[in-house]
């Protein structure tokens, strides 16, 4: 590390000095940028639990337990569940796609890949509407056959997939480029199938990863607002997903109500990031 | 798409396309992420085309020359510039502080970065009016000061920055525990005070991930909407934001306007984003050539 | 390729596992609804299961969804299941009835234009009535603030804004000019446009904000109840804009689903004696002689008049003032 000073220098009276005035700067850095993040996040978080204990306990957990709020969480949670599983399957798929092969349009597919994240979720609201709305093509294909798309489960999923895509993939494809493909080679020419060598070979090299960026899809998922609010249709009891019953409540005179709600969101997200950075500790692998 | 593609062992000799697809698994995933993009991603992005592409050039021009839309426009591209200014220093200094320093509450600072990311956003806005308006925290204290914040301009601006603040951070991070600490010793040696060092020999190695940063802070911060819509006033032609444009349009069945200010808002986004990528491979090359 | 298939196959089923499952006989309705009428239905619906249990021996549960009507229309044009609509401005029943999804003729498919109740833009001031508000005058002095919505997003708020439109030019025999410049001094007034009727509320209430905040009589009296009858009062103007608020059955959905009948006899049970109760309780001005006999003393007196009688109709209403453009626009932008 900076350790390319001497013994005998460090002890010089000068050198002292300066180690002085580096700590001194060093601590006001520090504090500069502590004051700022409490300001900035850590304020804020506060304020959310304040608001929603500000009436007692008893009070708040009553609005937790209302059927709405507790139906919200559940739908929240099912989002999840079917949206992480197709996550998952997509960003490993891709990820191998890019990392292992050369083929025309590669280039293309990995902006294609990021392109979600660029993108307003309000705007991928509406263009989810335009194209699998009643009154599109799709959406009134769909509707002969008794198929509703938007404004129900399926179109929650539908734009959380596309706001939460791009998270495995873009932690999985860097990893798989610099481990590169002479373990997997090694284990085909060993005998070894398709299925196995991914399941013995690859998958160890990329689990952490994997479950990094599965951990952040599911906080955006179970987070996301503007997209869902555009193609959920509002059905109270039905169609509401926690982020939507917090506004809901909000503005059902219910301020204490939505902090409680919003609470539970939260701690979804305090728990992200103890995962996070539990992996991280564990598994450095920023790149 | 041959046998080639069949997911089966493939010999290990050289295959017919050459040794890059010695790998199988190429038609399978192959498959599932061309589905996925055309279902997923590009189907839904062509309909915006589509809606955008039945509106003539003069409509569209009309549309988005309305003084309320260019309103609308100059209040979210200003509020996201400062609040891109803001995040690129502060998340430099995040990033120094974090790569550089040992000092208590460092992991927890560390976490409390991606907050941002975890939180919903409507989460954040309504935590965020809570803290600013007059008997909020914040906007008590601020009120002594003369200054609001919420639901004016400088509330935008917050949103935004409370949003974007990982950008900043997480692009320059990773960056700065690669760079090594030689040149900057040498500096050191030669008599260079901190700040000559840092502005000669550390930034200018930052540069390309400082620049990316911005850029993904200030997509980010165009088209935020959650957070931001509890906090602005929502008064046309002051504290209205394009994605809030858009929304209103929507409601007013209004689906060309709506397209008009999304294609345009996606389009910004998107050129910046561009940009960024331009000035990042310049200045790599201009780092690699010197080195 | 057999793989490509395949998973092409299994994304389709696990995108289609999302999609509901169709019942021959739906046990459940949908009443698509406006934004502030959340407590209205949430008392209605259980009466009108027991109601319905009662006079056809059926079991049928009411779900209920509320925003913006404008954003509940549009919601419905792209494809959400609307069995009926309870909606707080003509013009967006209109558009579903353009569209063909509501009868053509359902303004006279039941009483009194298809309203089983009105309400009228009225003000809420805080304890005492510090600014001393007494009528629209008073709401473009310069030491009083307003709170209410958007009147581009919210009907709510464009019944405000025709109402005050309609008094100046009254009170102004007729001048167009007057009149802008009255509605343009009362926007500039106007501390913070929320998107909906209830975010106004909660800007007013919980953040205090603004001396005044307009909106319907109805909700007025509700937020006096759910928040003290004494921390806030009412004030009534001399004359307002008379707000109906139209019912009707999405017959294009409810034929497909086979909920007509229970739809109709849903929107019917609003007119009943039971139901127009359960809406005066609520604060809304209902048609029924007696129930309006029983209650005359809870609704001071108030000239009102119509968007028919002042603009025209609903659709030149629209096309003058919240066009792109439109007065609305040119008002705010000379502010």
């Amino acid at each position: 590390m900076a350790s390319g000073t001497l013994p005998s220098v460090a002890e010089h009276p000068q050198v002292t000095a300066f180690k002085r005035r580096q700590k001194v700067k060093r601590g006001a850095l520090v504090l500069i940028a502590l004051a700022f993040s409490a300001l900035v996040m850590g304020v804020p978080v506060a304020a959310i639990f304040a608001r929603a204990f500000q009436e007692g306990v008893a009070v708040y957990w009553t609005n937790i337990v209302e059927p709405d709020t507790l139906y919200a969480i559940w739908l929240t949670v099912l989002t999840a569940l079917i949206v992480l599983p197709i996550n998952i399957v997509y960003g490993v798929a891709v990820a191998w796609l890019i990392t292992r092969y050369r083929f025309p349009g590669r280039r293309v597919l990995l902006t294609i890949i990021e392109l979600p994240f660029s993108i307003s979720p309000i705007v991928a609201g509406l263009c989810y509407l335009l194209i699998y709305g009643g009154t599109s093509v799709i959406g009134s294909w769909a509707d002969e056959w008794n198929i509703q798309l938007m404004f129900n489960l399926t179109g929650i999923v539908l734009v959380s997939l596309f706001v939460t895509c791009p998270f495995v993939a873009r932690e999985l494809i860097p990893l798989m480029q610099v481990s590169g493909k002479d373990q997997e080679e090694a284990a085909l020419t060993l005998g070894a199938t398709g299925w196995q060598t991914f399941r013995h070979v690859t998958l160890p090299n990329i689990r952490w990863a994997l479950l990094y960026g599965a951990i952040l899809a599911n906080a955006r998922v179970m987070g996301e607002f503007g997209a869902v609010s555009v193609v959920s249709g509002n059905i109270r009891g039905e169609t509401m997903t926690l982020p939507l019953q917090v506004q809901l409540l909000y503005d059902d005179y219910n301020a204490t109500g939505a902090f409680a709600a919003a609470t539970v969101l939260t701690l979804i997200a305090v728990i992200t990031l103890v995962l996070r950075s539990l992996i991280e500790a564990r598994h450095p692998h920023r790149h | 798409m041959t046998t080639v593609l069949s997911s089966g062992p493939v010999p290990s000799g050289p295959t017919r396309r050459g040794a890059a697809r010695v790998l199988p698994g190429f038609g399978l995933t192959l498959g599932i992420s061309l589905l996925f993009v055309a279902l997923i991603i590009l189907l839904p992005l062509s309909g915006l085309a589509w809606q955008m592409s039945q509106l003539g050039f003069s409509d569209y021009l009309r549309i988005i020359s309305s003084e309320r839309t260019l309103a609308a426009f100059r209040v979210t591209l200003s509020a996201a510039a400062l609040a891109t200014i803001f995040n690129a220093c502060f998340g430099l200094l995040l990033a120094w502080v974090l790569v550089r320093y040992e000092f208590p509450g460092k992991r927890l600072l560390d976490a409390l970065v991606d907050l941002p990311f975890a939180l919903p956003t409507a989460v954040a806005g309504i935590s965020l009016v809570a803290l600013y308006d007059k008997s909020g925290w914040m906007g008590t204290l601020l009120d002594g000061m003369g200054l609001k914040v919420a639901y004016t301009w400088w509330g935008i601006a917050l949103a935004m920055v409370f949003t974007s603040v990982p950008f900043g951070v997480r692009t320059v991070q990773p960056v700065m525990e690669s760079l090594s600490h030689d040149i900057e010793e040498a500096a050191r040696t030669l008599g260079a005070r901190d700040w000559q060092v840092f502005r000669h020999i550390v930034f200018p190695q930052l540069w390309p991930s400082f620049i990316t940063g911005a850029s993904l802070a200030f997509a980010r911060s165009l088209g935020e909407f959650g957070a931001v819509i509890f906090i602005a006033g929502n008064m046309p032609f002051e504290t209205e934001i394009a994605s809030l444009l858009i929304m209103i349009r929507l409601e007013e069945y209004d689906f060309p306007a709506a397209s008009a200010i999304a294609g345009t808002v996606l389009a910004i986004a998107l050129f910046v984003l561009i940009l960024a990528n331009l000035a990042q491979g310049r200045a790599s090359r201009h780092l690699n050539g010197g080195a | 390729m057999k793989k490509i298939v395949l998973a092409a196959f299994g994304a389709a089923l696990l995108l289609g596992a999302g999609a509901p499952a169709r019942a021959e006989e739906p046990t459940e309705i949908l009443n698509v609804s406006y934004d502030i009428a959340r407590e209205l239905y949430a008392t209605i619906n259980p009466k009108f299961i027991e109601h319905w249990k009662e006079t056809s021996g059926k079991e049928i549960d009411i779900k209920q969804s509320h925003a913006g009507s404008s954003k509940q229309a549009r919601a419905i044009m792209q494809g959400l299941k609307a069995d009926l609509v309870t909606f707080n401005q003509v013009l967006d029943v209109q558009i579903l009835a353009d569209k063909g999804f509501v009868s053509e003729n359902w303004q006279k498919d039941l009483p009194n234009n298809a309203s089983p109740y009105y309400s009228l833009p009225a003000f809420l001031v805080r304890k005492d009535n510090p600014k001393d508000i007494k009528d629209w005058d008073d709401l473009v002095r310069e030491d009083v603030k307003l709170v209410f919505p958007n009147p581009k997003t919210s009907g709510n708020a464009r019944y405000t804004y025709l109402a005050a439109y309609a008094y100046a030019l009254e009170k102004n025999g007729g001048d167009d000019e007057a009149a802008r410049e009255f509605v343009g001094k009362l926007l500039k007034n106007v501390a913070v446009f929320d998107t909906g009727g209830r975010g106004s509320t909660t800007t007013f209430v919980e953040r205090e904000i603004g001396d005044v905040l307009i909106t319907f009589e109805a909700e007025v009296e509700n937020i006096r109840t759910q928040y003290g009858k004494d921390d806030y009062q009412r004030v009534v103007p001399s004359v307002s804009l008379l707000a109906e608020f139209p019912v009707a059955v999405v017959e294009k959905v409810a034929k497909q689903r086979g909920s007509l009948d229970v739809s109709k006899a849903y929107l019917d049970y609003l007119y009943s004696k039971e139901g127009q109760e359960i809406i005066v309780s609520f604060n809304n001005r209902v048609h029924n002689e007696e129930v309006k006999a029983a209650n005359a003393d809870r609704f001071p007196d108030v000239r009102l008049v119509t968007v028919e009688d002042v603009f025209g109709s609903w659709a030149e209403a629209k096309e003058t003032h919240f066009s792109d453009g439109g007065v609305l626009d040119q008002v705010f932008n000379a502010r």
